[in-house]
């Protein structure tokens, strides 16, 4: 049977997503009409998923070095240097539009496609972290959604055997027909045991590692770089099936090559499968590569140049091998039941060619496949800034203390239990903080350091100011993991927004980046590694600008940290920086007052810096006997979280100065409520005048009510029921 | 006490049994899967937890068949000691060494959370360093973890008290919510007729350090080495 590639007409370009202007780049670059297998690569290599073309221009503008940065963006993950010849490697991606069309293998794959960045670079995957969004609990398919996804984490990270140490999960609207999935994974390497993606050496053979390839995934870049229409379930065929059994394979016959110093490059299959891989080895290690797809193993027969080129299949990598150690490598590979198949080799041409069947299907210019992408400098405008509510602006409408029961029971502050629960969050045997607290921490190792770890990003402080946001972003991402005694060493950014096309989402995603750079700098807080989401929308509507935020710390000694439960009765609260009852766009505001405006609270970057650096200090001189940011919610929130932890009462009193619901509930940034001894207080808020820290004593701990000045007294027993119900009840279905 | 952990493709906590028995036991050997003898001298075989095979079948249900389980069921045969965790109570089951199945957890989702649990026996190879009716902190972290039998296997289990431990709360009641997975009369392992064979859904291998939880699962590890000692 002599099977015939479609002809390349204007209609089917379109199809590939891509614009005429594009393909007219591609006419002048290769100078002749492309062939079918042609097209695809392009397509492939050109979307906005693989090529960033419409936010590298602005990319470049982040922070992204720093003594303790091995590697930047631009391998598969970040590494930094965490000393005793160690390196943490991470990084953060997602899988919005996937998990939104079928969530358990959506969410699943999210999780293998992060784990592989992280192994392929050498490192052994040792915590995975979230950062989901979903839409309004009542929406219809919201419930559904969770489930999904919730499973499709814990399927996929506890059958590989990671624990999933920390998320961060909250529901509005803006997300019902876009949920957000964005995952993390790190990894721990010896620093001189790294791997990277540069192909050396001419004549190499290429190596195809891991599961069979088959039909699934085709075009997944491509349909992850549209916006979703009404259509978007009949998608489904472009997500991809995940197998953490292969997986956990995969990482273990990997890791066991390495050791034998086979391994000249590897990357691995993810975004545009074969393609992608291929030609990133290539071109960063100034080579061609030659493939015969002959040789792929391939689940399905009879699978066309275009399908093998172009199949997110997962569990798979490509490899560059030393050809002295062939058999021993493929002798790994043997062991652990995986494919190894050498379906290719590197070149002196700067060449991509591919052939099958003895005919050469594509024969490309390896280098501009990706430097050629189109580079766009999209307009931009930022929208108006929104003015500042000042605190007698907004009247409590219903007692603090109603306020108070309230807000601790609603989507975004209740107990995440229910999620966290589902996910192996112990093995490995090293989660010394477990999810439920401001950043986790792991031990490295037999210790005594430790990592500390969270995900973050408010988005309606980016929507209401993206430059603002962007900042507090970077902020609450260092405060977790300061709250917990770590010292900040860098970041990963998943930045999720709507259609780059339309100028002011382009503002959003301009704004937030001068946000994040500026805070970064400021708080020698690099970014090494991330990903770019865009077209998150639905039928028009794009999703808040959610530039997620995932922070990793450095713990000298993992045991010399802070949790946020209070640990006694009779010891003295204490709370670190400034108070002005800010309540534009905080919670208070949304839930309570049922108003998204004003202002979102402004970052004040030195002030975060000597807070944070401060309270660092504390703890590492074991001066606090717990320590919790205030963030969502405010100051009543925060404390309410560290009794419910605790299973301890506390009682502060309220300042005259400020109407007491801003006080309570206003989310000031750069804010920590500490406990410590009674007797040490009053020289922790010495040292912290001495230091230009505010810092106020402003109550006790002990007994089984939570008093928030006059008017505010809570049974702990009912704010744990309430905290703890709501989710578990909504998934049930007794709510909505 | 010689130990030797069998790891199967796709097992995941054998660093965390490896851990546990070389701080209790000394360093146990990794034995492959696909190999058909154990170490000489092999005093205890170990399958740690994981989801060998992917779980897929049936959880336990293809490591059963290993080359290497036929020279594991002769060792219990012969009295060796055997230690199922999580993953290894559903192989023991899966290969005839332990009655009963592991179904889904009533409530149809994975539970990973700490658990108490209730010593039932102190004269076994596997618990003689606990206080009887003990109640101690260990993780669980599984899908199918739900133990159930005929009522005849059951009344047999309960009557040779061949339940080691049960699922209870922070004061040692046992049962109600304090069961994560609907187990039946709220078992979380048990022994085989002469007590050289446990199998057990929690995880005491990752409850041994304070930094990590508590140090309640490390009595399981020393009874065993104290065991060794005596032996």
């Amino acid at each position: 049977m002599i099977e015939r590639d479609p002809d390349v007409s204007p209609e089917l370009v379109a199809a590939h997503g891509l614009k005429p202007d594009e393909y007219a780049r591609i006419l002048a670059l290769i100078g002749r009409k492309p062939s079918f297998t042609e097209l695809g690569i392009f397509s492939a290599m050109w979307n906005e998923h693989c090529s960033y073309k419409s936010s590298r221009l602005h990319l470049r503008r982040l922070p992204t070095k720093a003594p303790w940065v091995i590697q930047g963006p631009g391998e598969n993950a970040g590494v930094i240097d965490i000393g005793d010849g160690e390196a943490c490697i991470f990084k953060m991606e997602s899988h919005n539009h996937p998990s939104f069309i079928e969530p358990f293998q959506g969410a699943a794959t999210g999780v293998g496609g992060i784990l592989r960045d992280v192994f392929t670079m050498g490192a052994r995957p040792v915590a995975c972290l979230n950062l989901l969004r979903f839409g309004a609990p009542e929406h219809p398919r919201t419930r559904h959604l969770v489930a999904g996804v919730v499973a499709g984490i814990g399927g996929y990270g506890n059958s590989f055997g990671v624990p999933t140490v920390g998320g961060a999960t909250n529901f509005h609207k803006g997300y019902d027909g876009n949920i957000l999935v964005n995952a993390m994974a790190v990894g721990i390497a010896r620093t001189d045991e790294i791997f990277y993606a540069k192909a050396t050496g001419v004549g190499n053979p290429i190596v195809y590692l891991g599961s069979k390839t088959g039909r699934d995934g085709i075009h997944g870049a491509t349909m992850a770089s549209a916006a979703f229409e009404a259509d978007a379930e009949a998608k489904r065929p472009t997500v991809q099936v995940g197998d953490p059994f292969t997986e956990k394979l995969l990482l273990e016959a990997c890791l066991e090559l390495m050791r034998t110093g086979a391994v000249v490059a590897i990357q691995d299959m993810g975004a545009a499968g074969l393609t992608s891989s291929a030609v990133e080895m290539g071109a960063k290690g100034d080579l061609g590569i030659e493939l015969d797809l002959d040789a792929v193993p391939c689940r399905e027969i009879g699978m066309s140049a275009y399908e093998m080129l172009l199949s997110e299949s997962q569990e798979r990598m490509l490899m560059v091998l030393d050809p002295a150690k062939e058999a021993e490598a493929e002798a790994v590979f043997r062991k652990w039941g995986l494919d190894f198949a050498i379906i290719g080799k590197t070149t002196d041409t700067l060449r991509f060619v591919v052939k099958h069947k003895g005919e050469i299907k594509a024969d490309l210019p390896i280098k501009e496949l990706g430097d050629a992408a189109p580079l766009y400098d999209r307009p931009h405008v930022a929208a108006p800034k929104k003015p500042k509510l000042s605190p007698v602006e907004v009247a409590a409408p219903i007692p603090n203390s109603e306020a108070l029961a309230r807000l601790i029971a609603t989507p975004d502050l209740c107990s995440k239990r229910w999620i966290y629960e589902q996910y192996d969050h112990l093995i490995l045997g090293n989660t010394a903080q477990p999810p439920g607290g401001d950043a986790a921490v792991i031990r490295i190792g037999d210790g005594p350091k430790g990592l500390a770890l969270t995900t973050d990003v408010t988005q309606r402080y980016c929507e209401a100011d993206p430059y603002e946001g962007g900042k507090q972003a970077v902020a609450e991402a260092w405060r977790n993991l300061t709250a917990v005694g770590a010292l900040p060493l860098a970041a990963t950014d998943n930045l999720n927004f709507g259609n780059p096309e339309k100028p002011e989402i382009m503002g959003q995603f301009v704004g937030c980046i001068e946000g994040i750079g500026e805070a970064c700098r400021a708080l020698d807080f690099p970014i090494v590694s991330g990903n770019v989401s865009l077209y998150n929308e639905s039928s028009g509507r794009a999703i808040p600008p959610t530039p997620a935020i995932g922070g990793v710390g450095l713990l000298n000694d993992a045991s010399r940290t802070a949790s946020l439960s209070i640990k006694r009765p009779g010891d003295k609260i204490l709370l670190i920086g400034t108070t002005e009852g800010w309540l534009g766009q905080s919670l208070y505001l949304r839930e309570i007052c049922g108003l998204e405006n004003g202002a979102p609270p402004p970052v004040d970057l030195s002030a975060e810096k000597r807070n944070g650096d401060f309270l660092r200090g504390l703890i590492a001189n074991r001066a606090v006997t717990a320590a919790h940011d205030v963030s969502d919610g405010g100051l009543a929130i925060a404390l309410a979280e560290m009794a419910m932890a605790g299973g301890i009462g506390a009682t502060i009193a309220a300042p005259a100065s400020l109407p007491a619901h801003a006080f309570l509930f206003g989310e000031d940034q750069a804010r920590y409520i500490v406990t410590a001894a009674a007797d040490k207080a009053e020289a922790i808020r010495n040292e912290a005048e001495n230091a230009g820290v505010a810092c106020e004593i402003i109550g006790l701990t002990g007994g089984d009510t939570l008093t928030l000045g006059a008017g505010i007294a809570i049974l702990l027993a009912d704010l744990m029921r309430a905290h703890e119900a709501w989710l578990p009840d909504y998934m049930a279905g007794v709510k909505f | 006490m010689k130990a030797a952990i069998i790891l199967f493709p796709g097992s995941n906590r054998e660093g965390d049994a490896f851990r546990a028995i070389s701080a209790a036991c000394g360093e146990p050997i990794i034995v492959w899967h696909g190999q058909t003898e154990l170490p000489a001298g092999t005093d205890l075989v170990v399958l740690p937890g994981g989801f060998s095979y992917g779980d897929y079948l049936r959880c336990g249900a293809i490591a059963a068949r290993a080359p290497i389980m036929e020279a594991v069921r002769d060792h219990a045969v012969r009295g060796g000691l055997v230690l199922g965790i999580c993953n290894g109570l559903q192989i023991l089951v899966e290969s005839g060494l332990l009655p009963g199945v592991l179904m889904r957890n009533a409530r149809m989702r994975f539970v990973c959370r700490m658990q108490h649990l209730k010593v039932e026996r102190t004269d076994t190879p596997f618990t003689s360093q606990y206080e009887q009716g003990q109640v101690i902190k260990v993780a669980i972290a599984h899908g199918e973890g739900n133990y159930e039998a005929d009522s005849e296997t059951i009344a047999r289990l309960e009557g040779a008290g061949r339940v080691a431990f049960r699922y209870c709360d922070s004061r040692g009641v046992v049962g109600g919510a304090a069961n994560p997975n609907g187990s039946t009369n709220d078992i979380a392992g048990i022994y085989s007729e002469n007590f050289n064979v446990l199998g057990l859904m929690p995880h005491p291998e990752n409850l041994i350090d304070p930094l990590v939880g508590g140090t309640d699962g490390r009595g399981l590890f020393e009874s065993l080495a104290a065991f060794g000692k005596a032996a």
